[in-house]
């Protein structure tokens, strides 16, 4: 153990720190595959994952957008308002960091 | 869904793919280099920087990592850390659910790359593609390696001129994530029932991001919003 602590400790630390994060975040990403190759898909686990896209993008700019206040609502705006109408996604995020720079450039 | 095409994999699909993600790109750049100029604040050698966007390659782990990040090392710590990390990663585990069915007849050694490059810019990039009929595994494959190439140069450009980097706020490059991921919400609409779900996750999401701290509300909200899916019918 006394080895093993001193190996932790030199800097090799660091390489091993960065490989148990490579270890867990890989298990990550391969447990929901791994996991529903063991369960049957019934029309009411279809319909959950449907849902989940959309669900992680509200769930991931929501908060960030409230708390940046009402410029960051109106840039989001902007940006699905052209993807709706364009279907250019580089467009859009064009149009949504242009609105919000105006916005800041004018306040 | 029987109707629905076999996946297959091309190298044509590669390209598309590489092509697809070319929206995700000033987002990644903006993060990646965010994350090369803290490390390099924070005193990591360019090996520990570059190793973490290499081998770790998740945006929200890697800063967080940061903050607990040791000079010297021991058993706790290295636990500490990977716990974290699991925690922060854990809603990758969904995006993967997702999934399967489009890599069920791969190969298990080019499933293990397209998931060890599997982040939620690309993945919603490739469920774009699979929600419009496209079943090429390549397209997410392109756009999984392309993506981890610009982060590994942004992470690298960081780490050397971040410091000189202008203000992002100017030009609205601080939320350009945010953006990004609302252009990509608009090809998933089909309506206001199938979106009811996104709010659920949306409201759950708020609401545990003002009473805990952490990362925690975007898996919290995520998973409201798949159990509300499952519930709605």
């Amino acid at each position: 153990m006394s080895g093993f602590g001193a190996f932790i400790a030199s800097p090799w630390g660091s390489a091993l720190a960065i490989a148990g994060m490579m270890l867990v975040t890989f298990l990550c990403r391969i447990a929901g595959v791994v996991l529903m190759n063991h369960v049957r898909i019934t029309p009411r686990i279809e319909r959950g994952l449907r849902a989940l896209p959309g669900s992680i993008i509200l769930a991931t700019i929501l908060p960030v957008a409230l708390d940046a206040g009402w410029p960051a609502l109106v840039a989001l705006g902007a940006a699905v308002t052209v993807m709706a109408a364009t279907r250019i996604d580089v467009l859009s995020l064009a149009a949504g960091l242009g609105t919000l720079s105006v916005i800041r450039a004018l306040l | 869904m029987s109707s629905s095409p076999r996946p297959f994999f091309s190298l044509a699909g590669l390209r598309y793919g590489a092509r697809a993600a070319l929206p995700a790109f000033p987002g990644f750049i903006m993060f990646a280099t965010a994350f090369g100029t803290a490390a390099a604040q924070k005193g990591l050698s360019l090996a520990e920087t570059v190793g973490l966007s290499i081998f770790v390659y998740a945006g929200a782990s890697q800063m967080v990592a940061l903050e607990i990040w040791q000079q010297v090392w021991t058993p706790s710590t290295i636990l500490t850390i990977m716990t974290v990390t699991a925690v922060v990663n854990s809603r990758m585990i969904l995006l993967g659910a997702t999934l399967q069915p489009w890599l069920r007849h791969e190969p298990v050694a080019r499933s293990a790359l397209n998931l060890f490059l599997l982040t939620e810019a690309g993945w919603l990039i490739g469920t774009r593609y699979h929600g419009e009929g496209g079943r090429d595994v390549g397209v997410l494959l392109g756009t999984g390696l392309i993506l981890w190439a610009v982060w590994q140069i942004a992470t690298i450009i960081g780490y050397f001129v971040g410091a000189l980097v202008p203000q992002p706020r100017t030009f609205g490059l601080d939320l350009v994530m945010p953006i990004f991921f609302s252009v990509m919400l608009v090809p998933l609409w089909k309506g206001m029932r199938p979106a009811l779900p996104w709010l659920v996750a949306g409201v759950v999401s708020f609401v545990t991001h003002a009473l805990v701290p952490g990362y925690g509300y975007i898996v919290a909200g995520a998973l409201a919003g798949v159990v509300a899916g499952m519930l709605i019918k």
